[in-house]
């Protein structure tokens, strides 16, 4: 039944088989939509037309590749730009929450501690709605008593920053807390015996220790805020990000500049996500 | 260490702050908001309960309801009994040696945009797609035959999307599980069906809950992957929510709906939780 037990051949080469197929289901479209992306086609389909990298540097007139597509280029930009801000503001926010629920006692620390979870619990459509309500109403009133209009309340940049902020932090603070939750707080102690104050323990003993921990957060954030869809959508304004982009090009019938575009993402975010894997940090919850 | 009881006050304020502004502007703020909104008339704004009204007597809006909620169980329920055999190989049975790879392997598409992951999908199902061309290439079929924009495709489609989600938690508290419980079990003559029942299942039981309560919430907040894969004239309740925001531009009916989908989540959460005797504020550790 396990390793340590004996068990029958057919068992052991079922299960074999099972997990082959559990595999190859896993794999199977990314790996299609990798090589289509090397196909001298105009459609991402069979059949094989010889190699090309005309999808990536092609610059016309037939096959505009992907560097020289300034459309999806701008949206890359913005998504990079988008992920950059929230890992940020979610890494600096989050490190702050997995002190308070960690190393801090206050009333009503149990129902705050809740209201950090429910993000996890709300679907990322109806946060981004709830958040273009709110906006929307705030500018509204905003205006309507103070005479100033501000930009930043409706759909834009900023929007879909808090927005991808406002769940993420919750799973960088999951992450940070779970190490935290780890650390020998004699150390602090000790440092404070020696003289250091709050502020000197926190930066030079406990923040080392939660290196990794940070690291693996911010890491995640970025790719989370990436590939955001849901909540992005309610809050994009002119700037639309890569995954909005790349939905109506799918909707609307594609050319192999998507294949192109998703062969890139699958290499860097497997890079990140080994590498981020490897420094061991980042254990999901 | 009572002693520094007077410096730990301001970094309470700069952990509190921060978060507390999180938590009340981007969670609290918006979804009262969100319920404001959803017992006002589009025109009127005043005080009414049509928009709920509307979803009662309409039957396309609570058929998607009622629709959108049984495939969330049915997915989540797919999910859950492919993820236990393969975190079990991957815990239990394979060689160490796999293991590790076992776990990269099966990680990496999980930080693939879902975008993507369905985007290979269709380029693999579609009338024109790599299936349709390998098949009738060898044969098996006469014709293409269109395998995309059905229901069976796209509960496929919502099982592959999440499935990670479920197998990781699962991998997490079965990597703890002592082999000797189960070899003690096997030697006293156990079944292998009674040692899933009364111990893998029973111990694995906090990583089934809060896998099954992230798949679950991710297929009930899906839009990309029933819009894309499935059927034309069938929708998926966050669709119905999409076109009341932004296509009709009625946003107290969408918010009514929002509320609805966030009403019905956290109930079936909580029913779930209560059946099987767990916590929401532990599963979710």
């Amino acid at each position: 039944m396990i390793r340590t037990l004996p068990s029958s051949k057919i068992y052991k080469a079922g299960f074999r088989l099972f997990i082959v197929i559990f595999l190859v289901f896993l794999f199977a479209p990314l790996i299609i939509t990798m090589i289509l992306a090397f196909n001298d086609s105009m459609f991402p389909s069979l059949p094989w037309k010889g190699f090309t990298l005309d999808w990536f540097f092609g610059k016309g007139p037939k096959i505009i590749g992907l560097f020289n597509d300034s459309f999806n280029l701008r949206g890359i930009a913005t998504s990079f730009k988008v992920a950059v801000s929230v890992s940020l503001l979610s890494t600096m926010v989050g490190t702050l929450a997995a002190f308070l629920f960690e190393q801090e006692n206050f009333r009503f620390k149990g129902a705050l501690y809740f209201l950090m979870i429910a993000p996890l619990v709300i679907p990322g459509v109806i946060l981004g709605i709830s958040i273009l309500l709110f906006t929307n109403s705030l500018s509204i009133f905003i205006e309507d008593t103070f005479g100033i209009y501000l930009k930043f309340l409706t759909p834009s940049f900023g929007l879909v920053v808090l927005g991808q902020f406002s769940f993420i932090t919750t799973i960088v603070t999951m992450i940070i807390s779970a190490r935290l939750r780890k650390f020998d707080r004699t150390l602090e102690e000790a440092a404070a015996n020696l003289g250091a104050n709050r502020f000197q323990v926190i930066w030079f003993i406990t923040l080392k220790y939660l290196r990794p921990s940070i690291i693996g957060g911010a890491a995640i954030a970025f790719l989370m805020s990436f590939e955001n869809f849901n909540t992005t959508l309610f809050l994009v304004g002119s700037q639309s990000t890569l995954p909005i982009n790349l939905y109506q090009q799918v909707r609307d019938g594609s050319t192999p500049v998507i294949n192109a575009i998703s062969f890139i993402l699958i290499i860097t975010t497997s890079i990140v996500a080994v590498a981020t894997l490897n420094r061991g940090g980042s254990r999901k919850s | 260490m009572k002693s520094d009881r007077q410096p730990i006050r301001w970094s309470f304020f700069i952990f509190f702050i921060p978060v507390f502004l999180w938590l009340f502007l981007l969670i609290v703020l918006p979804h009262l908001e969100l319920l404001r909104m959803s017992f006002l008339g589009s025109r009127t704004s005043t005080f009414t309960l049509n928009n709920y009204k509307a979803f009662f007597t309409e039957p396309i809006y609570w058929l998607t309801f009622v629709r959108t909620a049984m495939y969330s169980i049915l997915v989540t329920f797919i999910v859950l009994v492919i993820s236990l055999p393969v975190a079990f190989y991957i815990t239990k049975i394979s060689s160490f040696k796999l293991q590790g790879l076992l776990m990269v392997l099966i990680l990496v598409p999980f930080w693939v945009s879902e975008l993507i992951r369905v985007y290979g999908w269709m380029i693999l199902l579609r009338e024109s797609g790599v299936l349709n061309s390998f098949l009738v290439g060898i044969g098996i079929f006469k014709e293409p035959v269109e395998m995309l924009y059905n229901d069976v495709t796209m509960v496929m489609g919502l099982v592959y999307t999440s499935m990670l989600f479920m197998v990781v938690p699962i991998i997490g508290v079965m990597g703890n599980l002592d082999d000797s419980l189960i070899e003690a079990a096997h030697d006293l003559g156990a079944k292998k069906i009674v040692i899933w029942k009364e111990i893998i299942i029973p111990y694995c039981m906090p990583g089934i809950m809060s896998g099954s309560i992230i798949v679950f919430m991710l297929v009930l907040g899906s839009y990309l992957t029933p819009k894309l894969m499935g059927g034309k004239n069938a929708l998926w309740f966050t669709e119905q929510i999409y076109n009341q925001i932004i296509v009709y531009f009625n946003w107290n009916q969408g918010s009514a709906f929002g509320f609805l989908l966030l009403l019905l989540s956290s109930l079936i959460i909580w029913i779930a939780l209560k059946l099987t005797r767990q916590e929401f504020s532990k599963v979710v550790k």
